[in-house]
């Protein structure tokens, strides 16, 4: 009777968003799954009227040999690693330069924040402009900005380039969230007790011997955080890629894009195969990050 | 013990705020949707149509729908977005809840393969009897509209996809006569070596589905017709010698293009020829719309003409209306139908839109110069099925032909690869 008290309110309050989360989110990953594993690919077979035979993980195999999704994972990772450092390495650097509270350090703040406030479909439109890939007298755009501050050999045809296009639509995701990596850093920084660097002073640390030793290992868990972060927002790329590019051009390929194309063409076993491909990427990456923040509260308590 | 307290009641805050958003969205949503469903009267007609030109026609066709069915009341379902793409995601899913229009538009042919496949569409052979379309309509067309003997939709309007816009100007300025027009992909080869020997854009291309209107073009002019409509019945092999040839001109014919062509779309590519940054552009004959809007004349501000090689051939692609198995009000949509299929709405709507009627016995009169043009050549030529626009084969085969296209056109694939990678596109 004690323990119902104890325990019933919490639990009803609860119990509406665990179902909602048991169906609409673990449920839809199930049938997610479910569905990958059939022959599913025509539209008669998507809505019942020819059956599907289930087939294992001959979807995922035929998938990961052909030559075209290889392309869009290898596209992907070349994304994903430009974006990350480019944002990582810009959002440190900023968040370095503010760290010292200065005149109109909030203006600088907001300048660099702002371009996250915009969506990435609107973003995109004006960078398709702006990488626009036509050289020499039609030149538009960043090329036609490097002719006309004479660095004409910085032109180059930007996405267009079949092998490392991909890394420049990564521009204008740096572009938009370095800023938000800027802001956790700065967070990680005021973070950090003046007291602690008043030690390290006061044991004879020169100011670079303090950032190195006292200040900046108390960022990696910051740091942790923004690498996830950025990361999986990475991985699911979609809508840049889209209103930059096109969903059929080749050099722009990722696996959100071919997801896409094989449920445009009714082939929704392989469509849920490509999405299920990405759940496990981002579980590889997110999970250990749980684990690893889970064990450390349980530990700090 | 408290905080529990605390952040369960939170979450349920946070739940029901939640809750009362996404019922203000669905509840906005269901309503546009049953629009067309509840009344016995509502006639929800699903288009991609929600502006410029197409708007102009679907309402010139709800005028004379109003005036032929006035018991009947037009809901308009259209969705705008992605030239028809936005559309075809919401329709896919309405079909799947079992919750379709009344009647949808969609491209006429094997575009529709999907939606028979799967049980989602009527036969409406029994209309065409019915409303008399049988004899209007050319036989070439029947054909090709037919699936094991039945028709499954009302084409409502015709479009032409060889067609070559070339700008006069630039083309006299490379020493071409613009009213002389090249006997095969050959000879316009050489006349596009000659513009691109005067440091201007010979060909504008844009993105890949226009690339692959190119592609069909050259298929045209370099297999024939009879060639041509056997790359998708199976009587022309794609492996053939005669494919490899047409494939090379496509090659040679991107060489070219300008270098920012898959970050544009077709109005981009068209303005590049109105500007004379061009001189010519491959593109089907909604693109006489961007012509006349400008007030670029016919003649003096560009000149048009089948695809060298494809004379007698018209690359046709049709919008068409269907009746979806379990429709809400069949009866509203077969009037529809019929509105669509009749003379009087034929004529209205493609007046507005600048295609021309399905039906063979509209008075060219009524139309433009180049509408005139187009007529005649519908009523002479052989007919063939665009595959840009869905008319020549389905949609899965549409998307695997444009990723390999794509893949060549960036350089990610050789000849020989690219023609196997067609090959078994079509299977």
């Amino acid at each position: 009777m004690k323990t119902i008290k104890r325990w019933g309110p919490p639990v009803l309050l609860l119990t509406p968003s665990i179902i909602l989360m048991a169906v609409f989110v673990y449920g839809l990953i199930v049938a997610n799954f479910a569905t990958s594993a059939t022959d599913n690919h025509t539209s008669a077979q998507a809505t019942g009227v020819q059956p599907t035979v289930f087939v294992g993980i001959g979807n995922y195999l035929d998938l990961l040999a052909s030559e075209a999704f290889q392309h869009s994972l290898k596209n992907l990772l070349l994304y994903t690693v430009v974006f990350l450092v480019g944002t990582m390495v810009i959002g440190f650097v900023w968040a370095w330069l503010l760290e010292r509270p200065m005149r109109g350090e909030g203006i600088f703040r907001s300048v660099y924040l702002f371009p996250m406030a915009v969506s990435f479909i609107a973003s995109g439109v004006v960078w398709r402009w702006l990488l626009n890939s036509n050289e020499g007298e039609q030149a538009l755009g960043l090329n036609r900005l490097f002719q006309m501050i004479g660095l004409d050999f910085l032109q180059n045809p930007w996405w267009n380039n079949i092998s490392w296009g991909i890394a420049a639509i990564a521009l204008p995701a740096i572009w938009q969230l370095s800023g938000y990596v800027m802001a956790l850093f700065l967070a990680g920084f005021r973070g950090v007790p003046e007291e602690l660097r008043e030690a390290g002073r006061m044991d004879g640390a020169s100011e670079w011997q303090v950032y190195r030793h006292v200040i900046f290992p108390q960022l990696s868990p910051v740091a942790l955080s923004a690498l996830i972060i950025i990361g999986h927002m990475s991985l699911k790329a979609f809508d840049l890629i889209m209103s930059i590019s096109k969903p059929s051009n080749y050099q722009t390929k990722v696996p959100a894009v071919d997801m896409y194309v094989f449920k445009s063409s009714f082939d929704y076993a392989n469509s849920a195969a490509v999405g299920a491909i990405l759940l496990i990427i981002v579980a590889v990456l997110v999970i250990p990050y749980l684990i690893h923040t889970n064990r450390k509260e349980a530990s700090g308590r | 013990m408290r905080r529990i307290g605390v952040v369960a009641t939170a979450a349920a805050i946070g739940l029901a705020l939640t809750a009362c958003s996404g019922g203000g969205d669905g509840g906005g949503d269901g309503d546009g949707g049953d629009g067309g469903g509840d009344g016995g009267t509502d006639v929800e007609v699903f288009t991609w149509w929600a502006a410029g030109s197409e708007l102009t026609g679907l309402e010139a066709l709800e005028a004379v729908f109003a005036e032929q069915h006035p018991d009947l009341t037009f809901v308009n379902g259209a969705v705008a977005g992605g030239a028809g793409s936005a559309a075809k995601d919401l329709l896919q899913t309405r079909l799947q809840a079992g919750d379709p229009p009344d009647t949808f538009q969609a491209h006429a042919g094997a575009e529709l393969t999907d939606y028979i496949a799967a049980g989602q569409l009527e036969d409406v052979s029994d209309l065409y009897t019915e409303f008399g379309l049988t004899d209007v309509f050319p036989q070439d067309l029947i054909d090709l509209l037919t699936v094991d003997g039945s028709i499954y939709s009302v084409p409502s309007n015709i479009h032409r996809s060889n067609v070559v816009w070339a700008n006069p100007t630039v083309l006299e300025s490379a020493g071409i006569d613009p009213t002389a027009v090249p006997a095969d992909i050959d000879a316009w080869i050489a006349d596009l070596e000659a513009v691109q020997a005067t440091g201007v854009t010979a060909l504008s291309v844009a993105t890949t589905w226009t690339q692959v209107n190119l592609l069909e073009t050259v298929l045209m002019a370099d297999l024939g017709a009879d060639g041509y409509v056997g790359l998708w019945n199976g009587d022309t092999d794609w492996a053939s010698a005669d494919v490899t040839t047409a494939l090379e001109h496509f090659e040679t014919l991107m060489s070219f293009t300008n270098t920012d062509r898959d970050g544009l779309d077709w109005p981009e590519a068209t303005q590049m020829v109105i500007d004379g940054t061009a001189a010519y552009n491959v593109m089907g004959d909604w693109a006489v719309a961007a012509f006349e809007e400008q007030g670029v004349e016919r003649g003096a501000g560009f000149v048009d003409f089948p695809v060298p090689g494809s004379e007698g051939q018209f690359g046709f692609l049709a919008d068409s209306f269907t009746l979806p198995v379990g429709a809400p009000n069949p009866d509203g949509a077969t009037a529809w139908l019929e509105t669509v299929g009749s003379l009087e709405g034929q004529v209205a709507f493609n007046q507005a839109k600048g295609s021309i009627p399905a039906r063979t016995d509209a008075d060219p009169a009524d139309f433009s110069e180049y509408q005139q043009s187009a007529i005649e050549s519908y009523a002479n030529d052989a007919i063939v099925p665009s595959l840009a626009h869905g008319a020549a084969a389905p949609i899965a085969v549409l998307n695997a032909i444009s990723d390999a296209t794509s893949k060549f056109t960036t350089g990610g694939s050789d000849l020989a690869t690219y023609q196997e990678e067609l090959a078994a596109a079509v299977g």
